[in-house]
C-alpha cells in the first residue's frame, strides 16, 4: 500500500517536473544577460526592452490580440446559442446530424481543420472573389470555427445541469421565450460563458497550426513570428517573447479562477448562514 | 364570461402518451371557484404530467381543458392565467427574494409604484419582509416555499397549481405550513390545485380530492366520501389503513345486505352498496377505529370472537392485534380516554376479547 502510494506521488512528480521544467527555464533563460541561449551570463532584462522596441513583435502582438478579442466574441456568442440549443432541444430533426457537426472539430487533427479552412478560402475567392486576400478575417473565422466547439461543450454541460424548471416558471409567469433567454437562462450560465470566451480568447492567442494555413502575407501574429524566428535558433529575446505570452495566458487563467472560487466560496458561505438562521 | 353552470376548470376526456406510454388515462374532472382540489396518487401515477397539461408545458394527446369557459387548447405557457409552484420551488437563484416575487408582474401594465406596492403586500402575506433582499440561497427551505408561492400569487391567477409544495419541509413544517397554505388560499379566494403523494395532506388541505392510479381517475369526493365511501379496493387501501377480507353475498334486503365472511367466521349485516347481486364474490373492509373490542359480548349483530395476539400503546390509542379462530389478524384501535396508563386498557395478552363493528361501518366493494 505505502509503496504503491511512493510510486504514484513520484509519478505525478516526474510528470508535472516535465510540464513544468521547461517552462521555468525558459522563463529564467528569459533574463540571461548572455546572448547564448545555452550559457547562464547574469541576470538582465535587456530582452524585454529590446522586444518592445520592436516593432515586428508589437505589431504581431497587437495582430494577435485583434484576432483574439474578436474570434473569442463571436465564437461565444455562436457557441452559446449552439450549447443552450443542444442541451435544450432534445427533439429535433437532424439533432445527432447537428451535434456531431458541432463537435467533430473538437478530435479533428488541427492540420485537418487548417487545409480545409485554406481549401474553404481558396475556393470562395474563387466563385465569389472574397476573401481577396487572406490576412486578418480569414484567420479570425477560422478561429471562430474550431474555438467555438468547446464554448458549445462548456455551455451545453452547464445547461444539462442547471434545472429546467426555473426556465419554465418564467414562461409559467408570462415571459416569452426570448424573455426567458434574457432574464433566467443568460445570467445563470454567465460562469460557464465567460469561461468559454476564456478559454476561445487563449486558444486563439496561441495557435500556430491553423493561423498559418490561414493568412497571408503581413499577417503574422506572436505565435507565427516566434515560430520563424525559433528556425534561427533559440535566442534569449524568443524566452522573452514566449515568457510574455505564457503571462499573459495565466493572469488570464488565474483571474478567471480567483473570480469563479470566490462566487463558489460566497455561495457556499450563505447557505450556512442560512441554515445556521433558522435550522 | 362562463355560461351559467359551467364549472370554473373542466377537464374534459384527457389522455397523454410519452411514446408508446400512456401516462394520463382518460381523465375528466370540474373543479369549482375558490376550492382546494387535490390530486393524490403514488409515485408515477400522472399526477405532475396532468398539471403540467393545465399549465401548458404539455399538450393533450387527447381530450380538452376548458379554464372560465375558454377553451385551453393551443394557449401558450405564457398567456395562460394559470401559475404554477413547482415542486423544486424553481426560484431565480440570481435574483433576490423580492425580484423572484415580482418578475410576473413585469408583464402587467401598471406603474413602478403599484408593482412595488404589491410586491410588499406579497411579501407581507408570506411574512417575509426582512428577507426581500436576500438571494434564494441565502434563505432556509420553509422560506424558499414560501418565496415560491407568493412568486405564483403576485399576478393573481385565476387558478394556481401547487406540485407537491409540501414535500420538501420536514414534518412539524409541514403542518404549520399547511394550514399556511390554507388561511393564503381563503384570503385571495384563488382556485388551488394541490399534487400530493401524502393522503393525510389531502385530507386537511381539500375541499375535494381525486384519487389516482397508474393515469386514471378513481375516485372523486370530498375528504369524508373518499375515507368513509371509497368506492374500490385501491382507494380504501390509499387512503388510511383498512383490512379486508373476501366475502359472499348472500343477501339483499330493504338498504341491507347479509354476507357470509369465512374468515371473520360468520356472517356480516352491512349496509346496501348498490349494483351488487346475490351470490356475488365481493370484498368486506373496515377500517380499524370502527373495529370495537370488549370483553363482554356486545349487543347486535357483526361480533366475532378472538384472542388478544399483540397489543401497543401509544399514549393517546392503543393498536391490537386479535386472533381469530380462522387464523386471520384483525387490527383494532381503542381510544385511552381514561388516564389510567397501561392499567386501565380493555384487555390483556392472551385475553379472549370480541371485536364487533356497525353494520353501517362495513365497506363492501364489488372486487
Ligand atoms: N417527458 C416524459 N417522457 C416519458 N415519460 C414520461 C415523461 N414525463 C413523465 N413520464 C412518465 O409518466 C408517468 C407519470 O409521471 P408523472 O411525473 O406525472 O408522475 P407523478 O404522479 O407526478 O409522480 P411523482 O409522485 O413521483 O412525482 C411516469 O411513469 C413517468 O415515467
Ligand atoms: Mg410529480
Amino acid at each position: 500500500m505505502k509503496r504503491r502510494h511512493t510510486f504514484l506521488v513520484s509519478m505525478l512528480g516526474f510528470g508535472f517536473a516535465f510540464f513544468y521544467i521547461p517552462i521555468l527555464s525558459m522563463i529564467v533563460y528569459s533574463f540571461n544577460e548572455s546572448r547564448l541561449a545555452s550559457v547562464w551570463g547574469g541576470f538582465s532584462t535587456k530582452w524585454y526592452v529590446s522586444l518592445f522596441s520592436n516593432k515586428q513583435v508589437i505589431d504581431a502582438l497587437i495582430l494577435s490580440l485583434e484576432i483574439a478579442l474578436v474570434s473569442a466574441s463571436i465564437a461565444t456568442i455562436l457557441g452559446t446559442m449552439a450549447g443552450i440549443a443542444l442541451a435544450r432541444f432534445t427533439k429535433f430533426r437532424g439533432r445527432l446530424l447537428f451535434s456531431g457537426l458541432v463537435t467533430a472539430p473538437l478530435i479533428m487533427p488541427e492540420v485537418i481543420t487548417g487545409i480545409s479552412s485554406l481549401m474553404f478560402f481558396i475556393l470562395m475567392a474563387q466563385w465569389i472573389g472574397w476573401p481577396a486576400q487572406r490576412g486578418f478575417t480569414t484567420v479570425t473565422l477560422a478561429h471562430i470555427t474550431f474555438s467555438m466547439v468547446f464554448v458549445t461543450t462548456i455551455v451545453q454541460a452547464r445547461m444539462l445541469q442547471s434545472d429546467r424548471s426555473i426556465e419554465e416558471a418564467a414562461m409559467d409567469l408570462g415571459s416569452r421565450p426570448w424573455e426567458v433567454l434574457r432574464d433566467v437562462t443568460l445570467p445563470v450560465i454567465s460562469p460557464a460563458v465567460m469561461s468559454g470566451w476564456l478559454l476561445a480568447f487563449t486558444i486563439s492567442l496561441d495557435d500556430v497550426v491553423i493561423t498559418s494555413f490561414t493568412t497571408g502575407p503581413g499577417s503574422t501574429t506572436l505565435p507565427l513570428l516566434i515560430w520563424s524566428k525559433v528556425k534561427l535558433g533559440v535566442t534569449p529575446d524568443i524566452n522573452a517573447l514566449a515568457t510574455l505570452m505564457v503571462g499573459i495566458v495565466a493572469i488570464g487563467v488565474v483571474i478567471a479562477g480567483i473570480f469563479m472560487n470566490r462566487a463558489e466560496h460566497r455561495r457556499q458561505r450563505d447557505e450556512q448562514m442560512a441554515f445556521r438562521a433558522n435550522g | 364570461m362562463a355560461a351559467a353552470g359551467e364549472p370554473f376548470l373542466r377537464i374534459e376526456n384527457i389522455s397523454k402518451f410519452f411514446g408508446p406510454f400512456q401516462a394520463v388515462k382518460d381523465v375528466s374532472l370540474n373543479v369549482a371557484k375558490g376550492e382546494i382540489f387535490s390530486l393524490l396518487g403514488g409515485s408515477g401515477c400522472g399526477k405532475t404530467t396532468l398539471l403540467r397539461m393545465l399549465a401548458g408545458f404539455e399538450e393533450p394527446t387527447s381530450g380538452k381543458i376548458f379554464l372560465d369557459g375558454r377553451d385551453m387548447t393551443g394557449v401558450a405557457p405564457w398567456d395562460r392565467p394559470v401559475h404554477m409552484m413547482f415542486q423544486s420551488y424553481a426560484l431565480f437563484p440570481h435574483m433576490s427574494v423580492e425580484k423572484n416575487i415580482g418578475y410576473g408582474l413585469k408583464h402587467e401594465k401598471m406603474s413602478a409604484q403599484k408593482k412595488a406596492s404589491r410586491v410588499r403586500e406579497m411579501l407581507e402575506l408570506v411574512q417575509l419582509v426582512p428577507y426581500a433582499t436576500r438571494k434564494p440561497h441565502q434563505i432556509s427551505g420553509g422560506q424558499r416555499q414560501r418565496v415560491a408561492l407568493a412568486r405564483a400569487l403576485a399576478r393573481q391567477p385565476k387558478l394556481l397549481l401547487l406540485d407537491e409544495p409540501l414535500a420538501a419541509l420536514d414534518k412539524k413544517l409541514r403542518e404549520r405550513t399547511q394550514f399556511e397554505l390554507m388561511s393564503i388560499q381563503q384570503r385571495t379566494g384563488v382556485t388551488f390545485i394541490v399534487v400530493t403523494h401524502d393522503q393525510e395532506e389531502a385530507m386537511t388541505l381539500s375541499d375535494r380530492i381525486a384519487v389516482m392510479d397508474k393515469g386514471e381517475v378513481k375516485q372523486i369526493g370530498s375528504p369524508g366520501e373518499v375515507y368513509e365511501f371509497p368506492n374500490s379496493k385501491f382507494v380504501a387501501d390509499f387512503i388510511g389503513s383498512i383490512t379486508s377480507f373476501p366475502a359472499t353475498i348472500l343477501e339483499r334486503q330493504t338498504g341491507q345486505l347479509r354476507l357470509s365472511v369465512p374468515a371473520l367466521g360468520g356472517e356480516v349485516m352491512a349496509r346496501d352498496v348498490p349494483g351488487l347481486s346475490e351470490g356475488q364474490e365481493a370484498t368486506l373492509a373496515i377500517r380499524p377505529e370502527k373495529l370495537l373490542i370488549s370483553k363482554d359480548r356486545p349487543e347486535g349483530a357483526n361480533a366475532f370472537q378472538g384472542t388478544v395476539k399483540d397489543l401497543a400503546y401509544f399514549g393517546k390509542d392503543s393498536l391490537y392485534r386479535v386472533i381469530l379462530p380462522s387464523g386471520v389478524l384483525v387490527q383494532a384501535h381503542a381510544v385511552n380516554a381514561t388516564r389510567g396508563g397501561e392499567a386501565a386498557r380493555v384487555a390483556d395478552w392472551d385475553d379472549r376479547v370480541w371485536i364487533s363493528f356497525a353494520p353501517s361501518s362495513a365497506i363492501v366493494l364489488a372486487e
